[in-house]
């Protein structure tokens, strides 16, 4: 294994991820809720759907968070550069989000809701998911990015 | 207050999956390319927001209410079947691809990062597609 050291930020990484857990406290302590996105994003697109105030609260956070973020660092773009000109670009990112939104629902949760809260409170079927998931994702990687013809 | 408090817990979140590097598709794919030069950055994240986390678990399994009067909602399944593992394994094969998961997707909708709002596209495709199949089936 070669460790990528010129890209490793353990720093800004592990205060990324503390500020993560105290989100999805501040949801569980004061709301009684999970914060788990897919569950919370796929209840928006049932608009009749039960609770769903709190869900549009929640998104609408999520949603200016770059604007946030822009504001306490100026100069600093949030987002890396990203070009998606080839057409093969486009139909790759469709169809990850189509496995992303049918897959999270069969599954009943994502990195968030099995990923953070799941493992927050040691729960066996959410260990499960989320072996799988980065399983099943280290694999599309390698497959992606070393087999001959790999695109990147 | 509740949705105030809703809406303040998706900033924070938000924030914390920009400043991590989660929603850099690219740092994403670093991290999970472990056969090449692998950026093991985002498993502090994981850390991090677990071991803030773990905590306030602790402290709801003990209660029924919040500090806010509302009820403690904790899932209650346990089951581990085929439906979590195929719907997890497809999950992953889109993450992998695209280095997106449902966080950062729409922390980019908000931040017009065009990937992650072609993403989107495909991700309520994908839900919807979901609740047709289960309706048809009588699954829930």
């Amino acid at each position: 294994m070669i460790i990528d050291w010129p890209h490793f930020t353990p720093w800004s990484a592990l205060a990324g991820g503390g500020l993560i857990g105290l989100a999805a406290a501040l949801l569980l302590t004061g709301l009684g809720r999970i914060a788990g996105i897919s569950g919370i994003f796929a209840g928006l697109l049932q608009p009749f759907a039960a609770e769903n105030r709190w869900r549009w609260a929640f998104f609408l956070g999520l949603l200016f968070s770059p604007w946030l973020l822009r504001t306490l660092r100026p100069g600093q773009p949030a987002f890396p550069d990203a070009d998606i000109t080839a057409p093969g670009q486009w139909l790759l990112l469709l169809v990850a989000g189509v496995l992303v939104g049918y897959g999270t629902r069969m599954a009943n949760g994502c990195t968030s809701g099995h990923g953070v809260c799941g493992l927050a409170r040691l729960s066996p079927r959410s260990l499960v998911a989320v072996l799988v998931f980065m399983g099943s994702a280290m694999l599309t990687v390698a497959l992606l990015r070393h087999l001959p013809g790999g695109v990147s | 207050m509740s949705l105030l408090l809703a809406c303040l817990s998706g900033l924070i979140f938000g924030l914390g999956l920009l400043l991590s590097g989660m929603s850099n598709p690219a740092k994403v794919q670093g991290f999970l390319d472990i056969s090449g030069a692998w950026d093991p950055s985002l498993a502090f994240t994981m850390a991090g927001a677990i071991g803030v986390a773990m905590p306030f678990f602790f402290w709801a399994r003990q209660r029924s209410r919040t500090w806010l009067g509302l009820p403690l909602a904790l899932p209650v399944s346990a089951r581990v079947d085929r439906r979590l593992v195929f719907g997890s394994v497809l999950f992953g094969i889109g993450w992998g691809l695209s280095g997106i998961c449902p966080g950062p997707a729409l922390v980019g909708l908000g931040g017009g990062f065009l990937p992650a709002m072609v993403f989107v596209a495909g991700f309520c495709g994908g839900i919807l597609a979901f609740n047709r199949r289960s309706r048809s089936t009588g699954d829930a």
